[in-house]
Order: C-alpha cells, then structure tokens, then sequence
C-alpha cells in the first residue's frame, strides 16, 4: 500500500503543477483539487477553463473523461447496493481508479460482506491524503517543482506494479496486452476516451476466451452409498 | 480570457457533481438495472484493461506519437520496475527500482 501511495502523490504533485501553471486563480485551483477528486478530468478541463470555454463544454468534457468510472460502478453495484443512499453517495464520491482496482484484487467475490467497508475507507483514506497535500503542494509551488525530472513517471510505475499484480492466467493476460494496444492505438481520440476504448477492447477479447475455452468437466461425484 | 472566480466555482461544483454520478452510476439507484450475465462475467477483466491502458501509452508514447528510439529512459524503467516486482512482487521496490534506472538515463544522459 505503501508503494501505492507514493505513486499516487508523484501523480498527483504533476497534477497539482499543471493546475498551478494554468493561469486559473491559485485558490480556486485549490477548491477544485480538494472538491473534485479527479485527476484525468481536472487536466482535461483545465486548458478549457483557462481560455474561458462554456461550463457545459467543461461539464460535458468531464463526463467523457469519467466514463470509465460508470463501468466500474457496474461492478460495484453488488458490493454497495444494501447500504443507505447517504453511505453510497460517499461511496460514489471516493471509489477511484485504484480503490477500485485493489478493492477487486482484495474480493473477487461480488456479494457484500462486513470486512468490505474498513477495507474501503481505510483505502480511500490513503488515497484521498497521498492525492490531495501532494497536489497542493504542486499547485502553490508550482514553479519549485522540477518537473522535467520524470517524476511523474513514478506513478506510472505504481500502476504497472498494480497491473502486473492482476495477471492471474493467460485470459487476463491477454486481455491487458489487448488493451494497452487499444489505448495506444486509440490515443489520438479526445478526452481520454482511448481508455474507454481500451477497457471495451479487453472485455470482449476477454469472453471471448471465455467462450472458446472449453469448460472443465465437473469433478466426478464418488458417491458410494 | 479565462473564466471568471464565479463562473470557476460553478464549473467546479458541477464537476464533483459529475465525480459522484458518474462513479456512483450503477449503484445510487436500487431499481433494477438489467446488467446482463455476459456483461458482469466480462467486467472481470477491466480493473487490468484501465491499467494497461494507462501504462502503455504513457511508456511508448511522447506527445501522441509512437518513440521511434531505443534511447528512451521509460523503455529501461519499466523493464527494471516490471522484473524487480517478478522477482519481490512489491510495488514501492518497483517503483524504486524502475526511477533508479530513469533518472539517471534521464538526467545523465538526456534520454
């Protein structure tokens, strides 16, 4: 978790140097780091609330680049559907990328058990600090950070950690070199959506071996009464 | 001219709107939602597939378009960072490992 963390601040420093460099006020860049929690969106939207584009333009830019969200929040569904609205709602608010993608790792099992909700907070607790005072840091001392050092690279690092850590069989395997080919493939598409892209790319790919695998025959029942 | 302090924190306050519905949106609402079998059996493989394609890009890629050098720091980091976490299986070694062999390259060679 460690490892995670530090990943996540590397990213989140790049993320809050953007913000600081973007002309936009310093304190409404701080409101919207604390407030909006989503990294690939917030630099989505930061050239366009620079150069005065329309909010719905900011809005709708936003919700392209959150979309693969609506398909994690498919997988969630069984996990969080017996807590009350206001629980869920929080829920909603702090299920990032990496909550997500350990949380799965941590319960393969989609059904709800008690041990499932410390676990969340506990990651997203992580989560949310080793995302937000990095990138504080990033936006007022913007000009401090020595950027060209590659440090952001260490959080790309975290994530390739993560993926390697979800390889389990050859299936998944070749559902992730799948979609990194698609996300490079698809790279030109605006906002982000080469992700999306990536992630449909992988699903199919991965029935597909699903399908064309032949099910192992049940094992034979010795009953001998 | 960018956007104005009001205008900036309506902008913001509809995008942790958009956080919320959007990571929310298949479990805010109790109603049934028909996610059919084959859908839910496939979502299996997209916690790696938003990894991968996050990561590939950001190594094989500089502004858009595919490196057409081995001289690339990235390159070398990934392969440190990706045997360093066969070998321990620990994602902080991984990182360590794989900014071990970039910044160096990076810094000293200017890859």
């Amino acid at each position: 978790m460690l490892g995670t963390a530090i990943g996540i601040a590397a990213w989140g420093l790049i993320t809050g140097v953007a913000m600081g460099k973007s002309g936009l006020p310093l304190p409404l860049m701080a409101f919207m780091s604390l407030v909006v929690f989503a990294g690939s969106a917030q630099l989505a939207v930061l050239p366009l609330m620079a150069s005065g584009a329309p909010v719905w333009v900011v809005w709708a830019t936003a919700l392209c680049v959150n979309l693969r969200f609506v398909i994690f929040s498919a997988a969630w569904r069984p996990y969080f559907l017996p807590y009350p609205m206001g629980t869920r709602l929080r829920l909603a608010y702090f299920t990032a990328d990496l909550n997500y993608v350990l949380f799965m790792r941590r319960f393969p099992d989609p059904r709800p058990a008690p041990e499932q909700l410390p676990y969340f907070w506990g990651g997203v607790a992580l989560n949310w600090t080793s995302w937000q005072l990095p990138s504080l840091i990033g936006i007022f001392l913007a000009d401090a950070v020595p950027v060209h050092w590659g440090i952001g690279f260490a959080g790309t690092l975290a994530l390739l950690g993560i993926a390697l850590s979800l390889l389990n069989d050859k299936a998944t395997a070749v559902a992730g070199a799948v979609a990194g080919c698609a996300a490079v493939a698809a790279y030109a598409m605006p906002y982000k959506l080469n992700i999306v892209v990536a992630i449909a790319a992988a699903v199919a790919m991965g029935l597909l071996i699903d399908h064309s695998t032949p099910k192992k025959a049940p094992l034979p029942v010795d009953d001998k009464t | 001219m960018t956007m104005g302090t009001f205008e900036g924190v309506i902008a913001i306050v509809g995008l942790t709107v958009l956080t919320v519905a959007t990571r929310g949106f298949f479990f805010l609402t109790r109603r049934e939602i028909p996610i059919p079998d084959w859908l839910s059996k496939g979502l299996r493989y997209a916690p790696l597939a938003a990894m991968a394609a996050v990561v590939l890009p950001e190594v094989v890629l500089l502004q858009g378009q595919l490196i057409q050098t081995w001289m690339d720091a990235r390159l070398y980091a990934v392969v440190a960072g990706a045997a360093y976490f066969w070998w321990r299986r620990d994602i902080l070694g991984t990182i360590l490992s794989g900014m071990a062999v970039l910044l160096p390259l990076k810094l000293g060679l200017g890859w």
